[in-house]
């Protein structure tokens, strides 16, 4: 059993972090999106290990199903344009920027690291039920109600803005009806 | 539980260097929006580890609920900006929006 969680952890791991350098390194933003979803499903394969079973779910439904969508769809509008092409211009700043962050990025990795092989803190009998939608949708509708509601403001507010902005300068709707016929209706 | 957490913290913590070189090191608006993706990523991890070692509720679990919702919002509007971006220049290349320079 042991081994099978360690095996279980290791698969996803990969999963992750193989998703997140091709995220991160591939010219083609079609494949980084494909990255970014073998890296979501890796984390929520680590969230089953977790206890975390409504999150993990929550993480593929949303993740996967509407946010990796979403980006392929703009990748595909776009078409041709999304790789940009290389260009010399900036390289030194960027470079030098990621550089001190990799930097410092590998230092608190080696700080992390000499922690995690210090002591492994034993984790604790969980409660019956930890991690379950009964148990989280308890706990988010009675003492997190605020945010809750607060998050589906914020959400009603995002879609909005997200038409108003993606949508561009159409003052008058009938007049566009009008041209659907043309093939670029005057901006 | 034979997972020690700290495997779960080196990835997440791997996973964000990851993604914040890749933000600082791409030019592809996509790219960028998908780096910051990432990066949330790697923090609900490490809350939601923290959270199985002290389990005796689900805040972590909840903050990393509502982070995930902030993300699919975020990404939203910012996909809509990318679109609104390459209306204006044609491009997706971030060093083009510089209409506020000089």
């Amino acid at each position: 059993m042991k081994y099978i969680e360690i095996a279980f952890f290791a698969f996803n791991a990969l999963l992750t972090f193989g998703g997140g350098l091709i995220t991160v390194g591939s010219r083609r933003p079609i494949r980084s999106a494909m990255g970014l979803l073998a890296s979501i499903v890796g984390i929520a394969g680590c969230y089953l290990l977790l206890a975390a079973e409504f999150l993990a779910a929550i993480q593929l439904i949303v993740y996967a199903g509407a946010v990796v969508i979403l980006f392929i769809f703009v990748v595909m509008l776009l078409g041709s344009a999304s790789v940009s092409p290389s260009d010399a211009r900036s390289a030194v700043p960027r470079y030098l920027g990621a550089g001190v962050f990799l930097f410092s990025g590998v230092g608190a990795l080696g700080l992390v690291i000499r922690a995690a092989t210090a002591e492994a803190e034993a984790a604790k009998a969980l409660p019956e039920k930890f991690g379950k939608v009964s148990a989280i949708g308890h706990e988010i509708f009675t003492s997190r109600i605020v945010p809750f509601e607060l998050t589906g403001a914020l959400l009603l507010v995002a879609v909005v803005g997200a038409m108003a902005v993606a949508r561009g300068k159409q003052s008058d709707p009938t007049r566009r009806l009008d041209k659907t016929a043309e093939p670029e209706a005057a901006e | 539980m034979s997972v020690p957490i700290n495997y779960f913290l080196v990835l997440a913590a791997a996973l964000f260097a990851t993604g914040a070189v890749g933000f600082l090191l791409r030019r592809n608006l996509l790219v960028l929006l998908m780096s910051i993706e990432l990066m949330l990523n790697a923090v609900n991890l490490t809350l939601v580890a923290f959270n199985r070692i002290h389990g005796t509720d689900h805040g972590g679990q909840i903050l990393a609920f509502f982070i995930i919702a902030i993300a699919a919002a975020e990404a939203a509007v910012g996909l809509a900006i990318v679109l609104a971006f390459f209306r204006l220049r044609q491009t997706v290349r971030s060093d083009e929006a510089n209409t506020l320079k000089n």
